[in-house]
């Protein structure tokens, strides 16, 4: 048995045989000629014909696929209309009087080299799309066949890199799985997977060895390993992972539309978390009854300048109205430590985590504040919402957040713009807060626990740090006593806490979540029928 | 010359789809047209020049023609800005 581990895009399991895919190989030889126009003739004939090929390919991914994998194709033909590309080749065909094969494959290298220099990570994986389409061109004018994949069963399909010319070329139905030694969560193969629901490796470290064709394998995508030739008791562990998965699966659905409720009748409200408008989607199809954590930071990050009023009040009320009055809670502003942007001018910080960041900007410079507070409460009167504020360690900053925003609401007022009813909250991630969560219960109407920066500021513990990860307990009991401190604390003065880091979604907690009296659960929409699972399960 | 300015809202920004389209937009007209993203410009009738402009949701880009259909240029594709973007 050998086992090789890659990245995981997808958590289930795939048993079958292994095919290994190798491309076809082509000598690219470079050879002086004498007919220039010739030349440029043969560069246009191939051109035209790989285009004709892409449209059927086009055709076929939309047939067989769906638009989303299809599109490429249509992308890939106009790539090979483009001028650059066009006038590349030609001017190299004429200045270094080169045949054909050479100059398109030249060309489309420095192109895609342009490409794989990009910080955008959307278009550093387009520099595989122009050395594909330029292969295409260049096997047009060699004569050189693709290689397809020839197989009667279905496989697990291991190979150094996959274009999507060549995985829409293979018969979905025959794929059990992609093994990349390439690749990356953005790539084709990625998209195709998570369309198909089958598991893929990327990354992966296996050597593409032809003593592996045909090898029985199992790829395990709980834990991102490939096993060849797996002994008889993983094999049969693997049957009961995968039987165990698909049997999970269908019982998660039916959750959808019922209640999240303890078999003793405790309801817990199960929110999701989302970080922009377009989340809201996943949210809705797994029935989420709320959103509990929405991260505004995606308004301000990647961006010029600062969001304006306007553009963030659309982007808020997007979201109000697709939720059509279920409970959305915003955070304002948390920009600092990992998540910069340049024009706020944030120095470099020795302790960024413990630095200049979210409420401590915003009450620093209250102009940022006061136009994502206008926004917030002018998209109010499109849905149900609450806002709250990161990072408070502080009764004072709580006073004075309310005192901004009694004055931002006056100005509303009297600009006669309509609002609704807002709950304030603040989000408990730091162990003062924490620890004086009886005095900030009478300042507002929730508080949600931040249980990631929670754990990193009690364990004194950086989670990023691989070297740590060991020592990092997410189940301290210091954090669970904050945890419980908190909710008690809140119930105190009537006033209902959630938790909304990642130990919301661990439903090895869940039960304890709930007998602490946790009244709200906020979970990447993913989790959502996972954790409704655990909580029907609690008695 | 003629230019207008505009706030790209697409999520994904000017992906590979839609400055596809873009390109044969501006391939109806005789003008020299540029994209603005920044400080970086792009020749908006090719394709992989447009795309390396890395256009992203909220960016505010100036798009300007330069020639003898300049004003039709600007108004048809300030409308596929719009429709599209």
């Amino acid at each position: 048995m050998e086992r090789f581990t890659g990245k995981s895009l997808l958590e289930r399991v795939a048993i079958g045989r292994i095919y290994i895919y190798k491309k076809q190989e082509y000598l690219l030889e470079k050879r002086n000629i004498d007919d220039i126009e010739g030349e440029k003739k043969r560069f246009h004939e191939a051109r035209e014909a790989a285009m004709k090929e892409l449209q059927g390919l086009y055709d076929k991914a939309l047939a067989e696929i769906g638009e989303e994998e299809a599109q490429i194709f249509e992308i890939h033909r106009m790539m090979l209309e483009d001028l650059d590309f066009i006038e590349g080749t030609e001017s190299m065909i004429d200045g270094e009087k080169v045949n054909a094969e050479f100059a398109v494959s030249e060309t489309g290298t420095t192109l895609s080299n342009l490409f794989a220099s990009m910080e955008d990570a959307y278009m550093k994986e387009r520099a595989i799309d122009v050395l594909d389409v330029t292969k295409r061109v260049v096997n047009r004018l060699a004569g050189v066949e693709d290689g397809g994949m020839h197989t009667k069963d279905p496989v697990i399909v291991v190979a150094e890199d996959l274009t999507p010319s060549e995985t829409v070329q293979m018969d979905t139905n025959k794929i059990l799985a992609f093994v990349t030694r390439k690749g990356s969560s953005n790539s084709h193969t990625a998209i195709l997977a998570r369309t198909m629901n089958i598991p893929a490796l990327v990354k992966t470290d296996i050597t593409l060895d032809d003593k592996y064709q045909g090898q029985e394998a199992v790829v395990d995508g709980t834990t991102g390993e490939l096993y060849i030739k797996p002994s008889k008791e993983l094999m049969d562990s693997m049957v009961e992972k995968k039987m165990e998965i698909d049997r999970k699966d269908n019982e998660l659905k039916k959750l959808i539309g019922q209640e999240s409720i303890t078999a003793d009748g405790r309801k817990v409200n199960l929110y999701a978390n989302i970080g922009n408008v377009e989340d809201t989607k996943k949210v809705l199809e797994n029935d989420a009854e709320g959103i509990g954590l929405f991260r505004s930071e995606f308004l301000y990050i990647g961006k010029n300048t600062f969001p304006t009023e306007e553009e963030q009040f659309r982007a808020y009320k997007a979201v109000l109205e697709k939720m059509e009055g279920k409970k959305v809670v915003i955070r304002t502003l948390d920009i600092g430590a990992d998540k910069k942007a340049d024009y706020f001018n944030l120095d470099q910080e020795e302790n960024p985590a413990l630095g200049y960041r979210a409420i401590r900007i915003c009450l620093t410079q209250p102009d940022i504040f006061r136009t994502q507070l206008r926004a917030l409460y002018r998209a109010s009167a499109y849905g149900t919402l609450s806002i709250m504020f990161p990072m408070i360690i502080a009764l004072e900053e709580v006073q004075e957040i309310k005192k901004i925003v009694q004055e931002v609401k006056e100005e509303l007022q009297r600009e006669n713009i309509p609002m609704g009813d807002v709950e304030l909250g603040i989000m408990i991630e730091t162990p003062a807060a924490a620890l004086i969560s009886d005095d900030l219960a009478k300042e507002v109407q929730f508080f949600s626990i931040g249980s990631n920066d929670l754990t990193q500021y009690t364990l004194a513990i950086d989670r990023q740090n691989e070297k740590l990860e060991k020592m990092c307990d997410t189940h301290h009991k210091a954090v669970l006593k904050l945890i419980r401190m908190t909710v008690e604390n809140g119930h105190k003065e009537g006033i209902w806490v959630g938790i909304c880091g990642e130990l919301a979604g661990d439903t090895t907690l869940t039960e304890q979540f709930i007998h602490m009296g946790v009244d709200e659960l906020s979970v990447s929409a993913s989790r959502i029928l996972n954790v409704r699972k655990a909580i029907r399960e609690c008695v | 010359m003629k230019q207008f300015t505009y706030k790209v809202t697409d999520e994904l920004g000017i992906h590979a789809r839609p400055a596809g389209l873009l390109v044969k937009e501006a391939a109806k007209f005789q003008s020299s047209i540029k994209i603005k993203n920044g400080t970086k410009e792009a020749d908006a009738k090719r394709l992989l020049n447009v795309m390396t402009l890395a256009v992203k949701q909220g960016n505010t880009v100036t798009v300007a023609a330069d020639g003898a259909d300049e004003a039709d240029a600007v108004k048809t594709l300030e409308a596929f800005f719009k429709a599209n973007l």
